[in-house]
């Protein structure tokens, strides 16, 4: 949690040092709600105790609102895509639109419990925000592709961000198929630390005059 | 039956992501001329092949580390390990995929020698820092 903590903190001073801490606002933002949320997590942890409503509610609450920024930032990733192609006002009325009917979607697959419904619907919306980042996740790279984008920054991002979408996917599936393998504690953990410091190194080391041909980026060439 | 499907799915665009990944990182340091010292050193003379790579590994091990390499040279590092599994396996068998392979292993081992480069050039200027005091 240190580490991963550490390099969120990186990225942040990264992009304010590069100055595109406004450009990337919303990756900016996402990480420091995290940041603030592993912040809230400990003191109620070490107040409470790990088996305490109070951590189940902090934990359950923060994963949804960072997997909702996280969603945030990754339409804003669109939004640098196509901002030049005059799409602004539709991709954001579309983005609304998917995150009420995800929101929509996971309140019907629980409404059936009265039990810890609040959270349940929390835990809900988070797996299935994932799955539908993960796809639009895919969908921008295809785009990226089809538009031949050549911002290095950009394409790492969405890049990145294809890696850890499906990581945490494949982790969330393996559970459901060997949740009694210790090693899935270990997993989740890791797969955190790789967004926050792959976004860093792309800051640090590319600025946004940076270019690539994406031909290069094809495995198999077409 | 759902969660297996799903982790197929997820594990084959996290292999798709992945490779896309490791490609962007080689392909910016393509266009990277090599200095004639890292060319001495290897034997390289203007790109590397694929078998080059175990060799500019171990000499990349001998150069003090730059801070933001380290990262890219490890997911660089495992696209060469699953490189070569399909080297040894499938490529043996399909010969349009051995070419594939050998092609991205030369991109690999490409990306490793102007990484050393980087690496001496590094080790140069710190010990010319250090000549200063």
């Amino acid at each position: 949690m240190l580490l991963g903590t550490a390099f969120e903190l990186a990225f942040v001073v990264c992009s304010v040092a590069r100055r595109s801490f406004l450009r990337y606002f919303f990756l900016n933002l996402y990480f420091l709600l995290t940041i603030g949320s592993s912040v809230t997590r400990y003191f109620i942890l070490s107040t409470f105790g790990l088996n305490s409503t109070e951590y189940c509610y902090a934990y359950f609450y923060t994963d949804a609102l960072l997997t909702l920024a996280l969603y945030v930032a990754l339409i804003s990733l669109y939004s640098h895509v196509f901002g030049e192609l005059q799409f602004g006002k539709h991709l954001r009325l579309a983005a609304v639109l998917l995150l009420l009917g995800t929101a929509l979607f996971s309140y019907a697959v629980v409404a059936q419990s009265a039990d810890r419904l609040s959270t349940s619907f929390a835990y809900e919306l988070s797996q299935n925000l994932y799955f539908v980042g993960l796809v639009l996740t895919y969908v921008l790279w295809g785009a990226l592709l089809k538009l031949r984008e050549t911002r290095t920054r950009i394409v790492q991002f969405v890049l990145s961000l294809g890696v850890y979408f499906s990581a945490y996917a494949a982790s969330y599936a393996l559970g459901g198929l060997a949740s009694r393998h210790s090693f899935l504690v270990f997993l989740a953990p890791a797969i955190g630390c790789f967004l926050p410091l792959a976004w860093t190194l792309t800051m640090w080391r590319h600025t946004d005059e940076s270019r690539l041909v994406p031909a290069q980026l094809v495995a198999v060439p077409r | 039956m759902m969660a297996a499907l799903i982790f197929v799915f997820s594990l084959a665009t996290l292999l798709m992501f992945f490779v896309s990944y490791c490609r962007s990182l080689m392909a910016s340091s393509s266009r990277h001329s090599l200095s004639k010292e890292v060319r001495d050193v290897t034997g390289i003379p203007a790109s590397a092949s694929g078998r080059d790579f175990a060799r500019v590994m171990q000499l990349l091990q001998l150069c003090p580390e730059r801070p933001d390499d380290r990262t890219g040279l490890h997911a660089v590092e495992t696209y060469y390990g699953i490189l070569d599994l399909l080297e040894q396996t499938v490529a043996r068998m399909v010969p349009s995929v051995r070419n594939w392979t050998e092609q991205e292993r030369a991109g690999c081992a490409n990306f490793a020698v102007v990484l050393l480069d980087r690496r001496i050039a590094f080790s140069r200027e710190i010990l010319a820092q250090q000549g200063e005091f």
